[in-house]
């Protein structure tokens, strides 16, 4: 075995030890230590993928001395190596970006509780990534749910607490379901390690005894996971959380916390279920109804919306019903194109939040749309990147969002006509929607100021310059290099995803 | 009275204030209990009328259903729909229960080989006695320290909510602590005297014995944690903070969830790689065997125990 084989092991114990090492620490300290286990486990992941890549062979890694339906066990391939590092690196610089924040918003006596969670999310994300045992899976799952409740309601305001009492309730009910749903598979099945429950589902299967649980328990598993990352009618915890939290913590529950739960998703079609069963329950349909509701809902929603934080927290809910759809599609190239998409968003989200928080920063901290007129000239930066997101938003050219909508439609077109056409349809009113409210932004932050706001007291305090942190500027820069990276080389990306989906079976 | 002795005498006598204490002469209580009267309710005229506004906000746009019809519909709609989802999902469920394997059925799919080995070799492998021990510190360890993890997390989400840093507003927490219970209860002291060395003790066995007989950390935690609840009740914080502060509680959890890390950590890598531990199992039964399994046990009940008076600190007054 080689050395660099025990790298998720590393990374997955580092994070968590190093979770309990944080509480002692105080608030410097915590910070610089965060930031050195980020670049550390970021350096090991890529490490590790650059290794995957050359090998091309998946390993699974004993973690314990009992091989594996007895033990534990953790399973790296090209797929779960490349989204560890693209989940460290979006986190560093979302985290990076909204510093400032976090030191102004949060207690100084609880900023190392802050820490906490993220080096504990970050564990349970990369635990989920590279788990090969569905109640390792669920016992991050928890931890997962608990973090992201605690970086909600950190800074600790009326709406925060709130947005935080939501996340529980229905992250509790998604928790409960995913649980009965393991429940009955572990009943029909009699293991919890994935590829053994493969073998034996295709069995029971093909023998057609157990098909009615097995069927509710996919249902129940997909609906607790789908309410987990805020699925388009499960989605009313989600402007709240986002839209109040402080900008790091929202930036990383938009691209972070739900993408862990669909890659999880993604996992159990491929390693647990089977993906052919899976097309075969229909349960991929339901899926495809929901996305596609979503995709239009979630642009309506954000329309509507006067509040610039809870109109990008709105777009979460349209870009997460794409991912859904591109689930649903039933296809090996519709989980690709979303695969695809959840790189893209999660990039361009977090942009979108940090640049958002240095926009409502120069308009003295307003997130109306009344006082953000002109915030681009003040904060040319902060401009610039949300420009760019919301370009890449809307599938402009260049940058990733485009390619995902480009995955999407090939996708679709190689589909039934009964999927296709609802998909192309809806593909293109939901981007016309998400022109409508990026653009409309994006020219609010462009045009000049009045000399009738300027008297306002709004104005007044937008007019005091804002002078943001170098880090700032240099973890936007990063964030957009990751988008044009993604939107300009994709033909690699998408081999990388299409070999590793293929290594999942 | 009595006959025997002198009237003096008969008063220092236990039986005397016993018999006092019975008639009702002497309350134990006046003098000794520490009780603040909660003050009248009062409110300054600004908040008041804050208040008298946001009701009547909170009654126009929310319960006023006499006025708003669209309210009026949703809220029926609202109750019709969550009865039928309810009553939707227990039918399910009882379908799908009602196709599940019967229960104790040898032929059972998970009558299987991994339950086999666990029953058949689960002493041998781990050297504990209690198979279910074996499993979740021996055999799926990994699950079990993301499960210790959890209550490290959920604690410090508590923290975050209710823990309160700001000096002044400590200070009246501290105040307000004697609004809702009496301190310095004779009864419950004399109680906890006895009970509280039990419970702690018997907490600790339950640990230590975790590997032999059925128990483990988490049950015993829980044991200790109650005792230590019990003891803040009847004695007041400032007696356990002679033994147990938030710095103790602290570093406990800090050592103890670090070893347990850095233990898994040294038997996972020896587990993969296939190289001995060189921790002895010793003999099956002993109170020192099963190799590591007796000092994660501590580790977890000593978490747990801090766990579970911590969340009663934090929703009382907000520290210890």
């Amino acid at each position: 075995m080689d050395f660099i084989q025990n790298f998720p092991f590393f990374s997955i114990l580092l994070s968590l030890g190093s979770g309990v090492l944080t509480s002692i620490m105080d608030k410097r300290m915590a910070r610089l230590w965060n930031t050195f286990i980020l670049v550390v486990i970021t350096v090991l992941s890529a490490v590790l993928f650059v290794y995957m890549l050359g090998t091309r062979e998946p390993y699974t890694f004993m973690m314990g001395h009992f091989p594996a339906p007895w033990g534990n066990e953790i399973r790296a391939g090209v797929l779960e190596a490349g989204m560890a590092l693209f989940f460290c690196l979006v986190m560093l610089f979302s985290l990076k970006g909204g510093q400032e924040h976090i030191d102004a918003e949060i207690e100084d006596t609880k900023v190392n509780l802050y820490y906490i969670m993220i080096n504990l999310l970050l564990s349970s994300l990369l635990a989920l990534i590279y788990t090969n045992d569905l109640f390792t899976a669920y016992v991050f799952v928890e931890i997962n749910t608990i973090s992201a409740c605690g970086l909600i309601m950190i800074t600790q305001s009326g709406r925060t607490i709130e947005a935080a009492t939501r996340y529980m309730i229905m992250a509790s009910l998604g928790s409960g379901l995913l649980l009965m749903g393991l429940c009955i598979l572990y009943d029909i099945t009699g293991h919890l390690l994935m590829s053994n429950i493969k073998d034996s589902i295709a069995y029971v299967y093909a023998q057609g005894t157990y098909n009615i649980p097995l069927i509710a328990s996919i249902g129940m598993v997909v609906v607790g996971l789908a309410i987990k990352s805020a699925l388009y009618p499960f989605h009313t915890w989600l402007p709240d959380a986002y839209g109040y939290s402080t900008a790091s913590s929202a930036a990383i529950l938009s691209s972070l916390v739900s993408k862990g739960y669909i890659f999880l998703l993604i996992k159990i079609f491929f390693r647990v279920v089977g993906f052919d069963i899976i097309v075969d329950s229909k349960i991929v349909n339901i899926l495809f109804v929901f996305g596609l509701c979503g995709m239009i809902m979630g642009s309506v929603n954000a329309i509507l919306e006067d509040d610039i934080r809870r109109m990008i927290a709105f777009s979460s809910v349209a870009q997460i019903g794409y991912i859904y759809m591109g689930l649903g599609l039933g296809t090996t190239i519709g989980i690709v194109a979303s695969i695809f998409h959840i790189l893209s968003h999660a990039s361009t989200k977090s942009l979108l939040f940090i640049a958002g928080v240095g926009l409502t920063d120069a308009s003295g901290g307003s997130k109306r749309f009344d006082d953000l007129t002109g915030s681009g000239y003040r904060n040319p930066a902060a401009g610039i990147a949300f420009t760019i997101g919301a370009c890449s938003m809307v599938g402009i050219p260049l940058f990733s969002g485009f390619i995902s909508k480009v995955q999407f439609a090939e996708a679709a077109v190689q589909n039934s006509l009964a999927k296709m056409l609802p998909t192309l349809i809806c593909l293109a009113i939901s981007t016309v929607l998400n022109a409508i409210y990026f653009m409309k932004t994006v020219i609010r932050l462009y045009t000049p100021v009045s000399k009738k706001t300027k008297k306002t007291q709004a104005g007044e305090a937008a007019r005091a310059s804002v002078r943001e942190h170098p880090l700032y500027n240099i973890s936007l820069v990063c964030m957009i290099i990751l988008n044009v990276i993604l939107g300009c080389c994709s033909q690699p990306i998408v081999d990388w995803i299409t070999d590793g989906l293929a290594m999942f079976g | 009275m009595s006959r025997l002795l002198s009237e003096e005498e008969y008063r220092k006598t236990k039986a005397f204030k016993i018999k006092r204490w019975y008639r009702g002469d002497k309350d134990p209580y006046i003098g000794k209990v520490e009780l603040k009267p909660q003050k009248p309710f009062a409110e300054d005229f600004s908040s008041m009328k804050q208040r008298i506004h946001d009701e009547a906000l909170l009654k126009r746009k929310i319960y006023d259903i006499e006025h708003n019809r669209k309210l009026r519909a949703f809220s029926k709609l609202y109750s019709a729909i969550s009865v039928v989802f309810v009553f939707t999902l227990i039918a399910i469920l009882l379908y799908v229960v009602s196709y599940l394997p019967p229960v104790g059925n040898p032929a059972n799919p998970d009558n299987n080989e991994v339950a086999r080995k666990y029953i058949e070799d689960g002493m041998a492998d781990t050297g504990a006695v209690n198979i279910v021990t074996g499993m979740i510190l021996d055999y799926r360890a990994f699950d079990t320290l993301g499960e210790s993890n959890v209550l490290f997390i959920a604690t410090c989400t508590v923290l975050i909510l209710l823990r309160v840093d700001n000096r002044s507003k400590k200070k009246e927490e501290e105040e307000n602590d004697r609004l809702y219970e009496p301190k310095n209860d004779i009864i419950l002291q004399k109680v906890a005297f006895f009970l509280v060395p039990m419970i702690i003790i018997y907490g600790i066995y339950v640990i230590l014995n975790g590997h032999l007989s059925p128990g483990g950390g988490f049950s015993g935690g829980a044991i200790i944690g109650s005792g230590l609840i019990l003891y803040v009740n009847a004695f007041g914080f400032k007696k356990i903070e002679r033994f147990f502060t938030q710095k103790t509680y602290k570093w406990i959890c800090f050592v103890s969830l670090l070893f347990y890390c850095l233990a898994k950590t040294y038997s996972f890598y020896c587990g993969a790689h296939h190289l001995e531990t060189g921790i002895p199992l010793g003999t099956p039964g002993n109170i020192l065997s099963s190799g590591l399994i007796l000092p994660l046990n501590i580790c977890v009940g000593m978490v747990v125990a801090c766990t579970m008076y911590a969340f009663y600190a934090m929703f009382r007054k907000g520290g210890f």
